[in-house]
């Protein structure tokens, strides 16, 4: 059967390695579109993720429940979230200053706490396998699909819908775009972004524990190699657009799965270079969606990137 | 008598009296040495909590990186990148840039330092070293000079490109040193030829310490003068403070910003210059140390002042320095040294709140009206 597939092992791998990789970058830039919505930036995402994925798997493995890992890893993210969005509310400090060192601190802390954490195995998320209908193993192996990725799918939707057709989502655009006219109408704008960022801050901590209990499925010191930066780069390109976001973190997934899937299919040569391809997409892609002259279309005019 | 004199000396300026000038710089070092040691404070408290005794661990870190001639010698071998890297953070900063990515640049400065010593072989040293230097100096200053075009011309963050950029410049030297550059001669770890001894950069006279350590701190000083004495650095200032105003006043603000960024990778690349030459001996991933990370740290500490960079990169210098010893004596993870970073950055970052809040360093209570 292998050999029927020729040359298809490569695109079906890699769907299915972008199924598999884009998780995180979707679960980290659907939190940091929402944060970004209300117009502060969390660059620390990066520390997020990964002491998210230490606290998830170290929870997984003491208690027994990957549930447990997930939720450990989102209270914890939740903390980052709320420190940076408290400290970003003294007047004079600069959101993405902060956001370095809070990446820096939650590396810091995650390799600190993380280092018994190292050996022990701790038990897998699950996965539904929709590859049922064929018999062929690279398909039924593409297909097998992590709940959490599903989850991911159902908060874009749910989190585009809140953005745009509900009150919360009203507040959180108005605080994201005039902080003026959000006073105006009475409302906080520094404890609305402190919010975002603690819900943005949850968001990226499942993400990385997805990176330890799923895939790869292991906790150690390079579980994540800028993968919480990239999403942050992500939501650029997707217009701060939920749904966007989704089709996006699949397209990262997929650069992502092309240096391991060459690999597998024994193309050695330049593995280096397919590794940096994620890095070098997302360079292009900021580099093609900004711009010197105009606001980018859809950015939070109070959003200290792009004014 | 307004119409006789000359526009400028209409409002005759007020005589500034020493002790305000005194009370404001006095803000500028008090508040920063009160941020490091709240971060200190943070720290105890997290190695206490734990049980550890943040007494031994600070009487370490002192006998590790500054109590013996030994440890002296081990820091200040550290010094030297981490002011390089340091700069790289200071110079675009004054501008208003947050480039966080000069670890690429010294990656990239390094590989390029390797692979000229490699084709450099055999000629000598006086004519090799500056053209390995002037190499490593001009890789750097593409790759950050590249971001500061992304910015200038495109509007492109330069905080998140100059990240990636680190990323794929540590990619790029991992396929160099593993593919096109490799000795075959090194297994277990890939690297490029070892540089002839002719090429190995050596000691300070009477020091044991390389020479990165005189070219670092000149370079401080120089960048100094640069942002402080001179009217690029002064327009720069005022660019970093509002580029709407800079552009109307005329000045040059997209060269400013070419320059400084290309400056300031410049700067990077030969830390990585001195790390291959006078450290390692050949180019591999050991270059890849995290000195362009500390550097961020040191920058931001400095309040991107170059000669306050030379201090803390030594103070922070120390702390790695001894963090072996501290991993030893006190059972403590490698990463402990980035804890007390990281908490020592948010007091930083924190206490840019508290400017001008202090009625002690006003100005006016000190003497002007």
């Amino acid at each position: 059967m292998d050999t029927d597939l020729g040359l298809w092992v490569i695109p079906l791998a890699i769907l299915g390695g972008a199924i598999r990789v884009s998780t995180p970058f979707l679960f980290v830039s659907l939190g940091e579109a929402l944060t970004e919505r209300s117009g502060r930036i969390n660059l620390g995402l990066e520390g997020t993720l990964v002491f998210g994925a230490m606290s998830g798997y170290a929870l997984a493995y003491l208690t027994g429940s990957p549930w447990l890992g997930v939720l450990a890893a989102a209270l914890c993210g939740a903390l980052f979230g709320l420190l940076h969005g408290v400290i970003c509310s003294l007047p004079r400090v600069n959101d993405i200053a902060v956001g370095i060192a809070m990446m820096i601190l939650g590396l810091g802390l995650a390799f600190y706490f993380g280092k018994p954490f190292v050996q022990p195995v701790a038990p897998d998320l699950p996965a539904i396998s929709f590859g049922g209908w064929s018999d062929m193993p690279q398909i039924r192996a593409a297909l097998e699909v992590n709940v959490l990725f599903l989850i991911g799918a159902v908060l874009a939707v749910g989190l585009w819908w809140l953005l745009r057709a509900t009150r919360i989502g009203l507040i959180i655009r108005v605080v994201g775009d005039s902080t003026d006219a959000a006073r105006a109408m009475g409302l906080r704008p520094a404890m609305i972004r402190t919010c975002t960022t603690a819900v943005g801050g949850a968001f990226a901590g499942v993400g990385g524990a997805y990176l330890s209990l799923y895939y790869p499925g292991s906790w150690n010191e390079g579980i994540s190699s800028g993968q919480g930066l990239m999403a942050v780069a992500l939501v650029i390109f997707a217009r701060w657009n939920p749904l966007a976001c989704f089709g996006a973190a699949l397209l990262f997934g997929g650069a992502g799965a092309l240096g391991p899937t060459l690999q597998s299919v024994g193309i050695s040569e330049g593995y280096y270079l397919f590794f940096a391809a994620p890095y070098v997409l997302t360079l292009g892609v900021l580099i093609a969606t900004s711009s010197p002259t105009r606001a980018m279309t859809g950015a939070p005019a109070e959003l200290s990137i792009t004014k | 008598m307004r119409a006789s004199s000359p526009p400028l000396a209409a409002t005759p300026v007020q005589p500034v009296t020493s002790l305000a000038v005194v009370a404001r710089r006095a803000e500028a070092v008090v508040l920063p040495l009160g941020a490091l040691l709240v971060g200190f404070a943070v720290f105890s408290l997290f190695l206490l909590v734990q049980g550890k005794s943040p007494t031994e661990f600070f009487a370490l870190v002192y006998r590790g990186g500054f109590g013996t001639g030994f440890s002296w010698q081990n820091t200040l071998s550290r010094t030297a990148p981490l002011l390089l890297a340091a700069l790289c953070v200071a110079l675009p900063a004054r501008l208003g840039l947050v480039v966080i990515g000069g670890e690429g640049a010294i990656v990239l400065g390094g590989v390029g330092a390797g692979f000229a010593g490699v084709v450099l072989s055999g000629a000598p040293a006086a004519v090799a070293l500056p053209l390995m230097l002037g190499f490593a100096m001009a890789i750097g200053a593409l790759w950050i000079g590249a971001v500061g075009a992304l910015r200038h011309f495109r509007g492109v963050n330069e905080t998140i490109a100059s990240l990636l950029m680190a990323y794929i410049a540590i990619a790029l030297m991992n396929h160099l040193v593993e593919g096109p550059l490799r000795d075959p001669a090194s297994l277990n770890k890939p690297s490029t030829a070892p540089l002839d001894d002719a090429l190995r950069v050596g000691n300070l006279p009477g020091w044991d310490v390389h020479w990165g350590l005189a070219f670092g701190v000149i370079c401080c000083v120089l960048a100094w003068v640069l942002i402080d004495k001179t009217t690029w650095g002064f327009a720069a200032r005022i660019a970093g403070g509002n580029v709407r105003a800079a552009q109307v006043q005329g000045l040059p603000v997209g060269k400013l910003i070419l320059g400084f960024t290309a400056l300031g990778g410049a700067f990077a690349g030969m830390a990585g210059f001195f790390e291959v030459a006078a450290v390692h001996g050949s180019a591999n991933a050991s270059l890849a140390g995290g000195y362009g990370y500390t550097g961020i740290l040191i920058a931001f500490l400095a309040r991107h002042n170059p000669l306050a960079i030379i201090p803390v990169a030594i103070l922070l210098a120390g702390f790695e320095a001894s963090s072996g010893l501290v991993q030893r004596r006190m059972d403590l993870p490698d990463a402990t040294v980035l804890v007390l970073q990281g908490f020592v950055f948010m007091a930083i970052l924190i206490s840019e709140t508290l400017y001008g809040r202090f009625k002690i360093f006003a100005p006016e209570r000190w003497g002007t009206p």
